[in-house]
């Protein structure tokens, strides 16, 4: 039924672009140098509108001398095929093959312009879109509209393994890192000393949390924090060559954990704890107030059960 | 013509000239179709205004439609008869009446919602007018037409109507959270008949009712409320419930110093 409600909306959607001649903007993809052989794109660090088409997160790509490897293939089919023509462009090579480092939507939907190539996940996140693609897909045609046509989910095709590959002089490592949702994937290239560490760090935009689990996002931090990269390209926000950004998403998960188990323990409502004060050094971060309450949305009702205690049967039946 | 409207010559002889001027019967500043129809079928056609008294905080936008948290403060009106709570674009708009008797007219709990909707509570004053406050919520589809989120997974056999709770004393009034386990399918979804709590009454430990509440499917699986309290006699509040298939519950909650 979701999928016959996309095509209705594609359908809608392309019927409205021949009414007005519209002919979608292009996204501004600009490959950003970070290494030899390596770029990166940096993405808008909003929340999805028909204005950014959708195009929020961070992708990579790193030319082999076997051909590319691409780190995430962007929000939508319009994003996916003008991207592979820059990426192509921009390499001097064709691209041999795609990573999906996670089930986030913006980071998977432009899969149908690499229809050609393998294009890999590792087996929990492959499952996990098996079910919930269409779903994810549907949200994003709601939240952007216009520039999602054409777009449907193309399911990963190929394994993902954590572990080292040598590929065209390359030595990548496939690093399994959950926490940001069930199952992620970091790239560390070790010939570049470039860290493809995607969604598990922001830089200066508010961390998502829609399948976040805590305790494990701030032990993928560690790991990641302990590799010793010389570049650091996070999902969201600028690439840097320190640790910075991993720490600051490591303190914001923890004032998020501690804030959420403070609320909870003093009895706040779940719109009380959305209006609690955010401290400065995340205030200013893109989307702070509406990821906070975002995130209380997804999480609180965890931490209200564990403070509330069973009760007793009543001492006597009335009626 | 409006509903309001139709009523104005009533609702001025009701109101005399104890109404703050800008609760003066006007448009729907949520401007929904459906309102003509909330009014009659949720507030059964009685006079009512839009009063920003009636407090309703919720955040604008969720992506989980079958727990939308809100927070109803209806205290600046002083007494409060009863409140309900609903959402015009839901397939089941009510959500729950809450007579607060000795509670005050404050509460929080989580609804479903179908779509982007407004969401209202309407609070009857002492003269049977209804106080209208809202917001609208921004939300995907399904949220009454989903399968409850952990149906499927849910050993209901033991936790059906189990309760948890906890009273907090904030100077000098208390808090009350209390959630009862409970499907509260709609009936919206496949072939799950429609299976709800439709009862829930607090008493104080005298046995003297505290506050009742009717209830109905569109509030979210395993409902927590939140409620205030000035005055506690006693050392525990008892919590009686009933289902649409007349199971009924019970629990003690105790109030520590
Ligand atoms: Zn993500």
């Amino acid at each position: 039924m979701i999928r016959h409600r996309l095509r209705l909306l594609a359908a809608l959607l392309a019927g409205l672009g021949a009414v007005a001649g519209a002919r979608a903007a292009e996204y501004p993809i600009t490959p950003q140098a970070v290494a030899p052989d390596s770029w990166a794109v940096i993405a808008d660090t909003g929340y999805f509108t028909p204005q950014n088409g959708g195009f929020l997160v961070n992708t990579a790509f790193i030319a082999t001398a076997e051909g590319v490897v691409v780190i995430g293939s962007g929000p939508s089919r319009a994003f996916g095929q003008q991207y592979r023509r820059v990426i192509e462009r921009t390499a001097g090579k064709p691209v041999r093959e795609l990573v999906i480092t996670h089930k986030h939507p913006d980071h998977f939907l432009g899969n149908q312009a690499f229809s050609d190539v393998p294009i890999r996940a590792d087996e929990k996140t492959t499952a996990m879109l098996r079910n919930e693609a269409e779903g994810l897909a549907e949200n994003l045609y709601r939240l952007v509209g216009d520039r999602m046509q054409g777009t449907e989910p193309l399911l990963p095709n190929a394994p993902l393994t954590p572990g080292v590959r040598e590929i065209g002089g390359h030595t990548l490592e496939f690093i399994a890192v959950p926490g940001h949702t069930q199952s992620d994937i970091a790239v560390f290239d070790h010939t570049s000393g470039v860290l493809y560490a995607i969604d598990q760090v922001f830089n200066g935009r508010t961390p998502t949390l829609p399948n976040a689990s805590l305790p494990d996002w701030l032990a993928a931090l560690d790991r990641l924090e302990a590799l010793p990269f010389k570049t650091l390209v996070p999902g969201h926000g600028a690439v840097t060559h320190d640790a910075a950004p991993i720490r600051a998403t490591r303190r914001y998960l923890q004032w998020l954990d501690a804030t959420l188990k403070d609320a909870a323990r003093h009895g706040l409502t779940p719109t009380e704890a959305m209006a609690l004060p955010i401290p400065a050094e995340f205030a200013g971060w893109a989307e702070a107030r509406a990821e906070w309450r975002r995130s209380v949305g997804f999480l609180y009702a965890r931490y209200e059960l564990a403070e509330l205690p069973a009760l007793a049967a009543p001492d006597q039946p009335t009626d | 013509m409006p509903p309001l409207a139709r009523h104005l010559p009533a609702l001025l002889v009701l109101l005399g000239t104890s109404l703050p001027l800008h609760a003066a019967p006007q448009a729907d500043p949520l401007h929904s179709v459906m309102w003509d129809v909330m009014h009659k079928t949720v507030l059964g056609d009685q006079p009512a205004v839009f009063d920003e008294r009636v407090k309703v905080t919720l955040p604008q936008q969720v992506e989980d439609g079958q727990r939308v948290p809100v927070s109803v403060d209806a205290s600046a009106l002083g007494r409060v008869e009863e409140i309900v709570l609903f959402a015009d674009y839901n397939p089941l708009p009510l959500a729950l009446r809450f007579q607060p008797l000795r509670l005050q007219p404050v509460f929080a709990v989580a609804m479903r919602v179908n779509q982007a909707t407004p969401i209202r509570a309407a609070a009857r004053d002492a003269q049977g007018v209804w106080h209208v406050g809202g917001q609208l919520v921004d939300a995907p589809g399904g949220g009454c037409a989903l399968p409850t989120p952990t149906r499927a997974s849910t050993d209901w056999a033991n936790l059906l109507g189990k309760m948890y709770g906890r009273v907090w004393r904030e100077g000098a009034t208390h808090r009350i959270r209390l959630r009862v386990m409970h499907p509260m399918d709609t009936g919206l979804v496949g072939n799950t008949p429609k299976f709800h709590l439709t009862q829930l009454r607090l008493s104080d430990s005298a046995g003297q009712p505290l506050a009742h509440l009717s209830l109905d499917a569109p509030l979210a699986e395993n409902p927590l409320f939140t409620f205030q309290l000035a005055l506690l006699n006693g050392d525990s509040l008892r919590i009686d419930a009933q289902d649409s298939d007349g199971n009924a519950f019970g629990g003690r909650l105790p109030v520590l110093p």
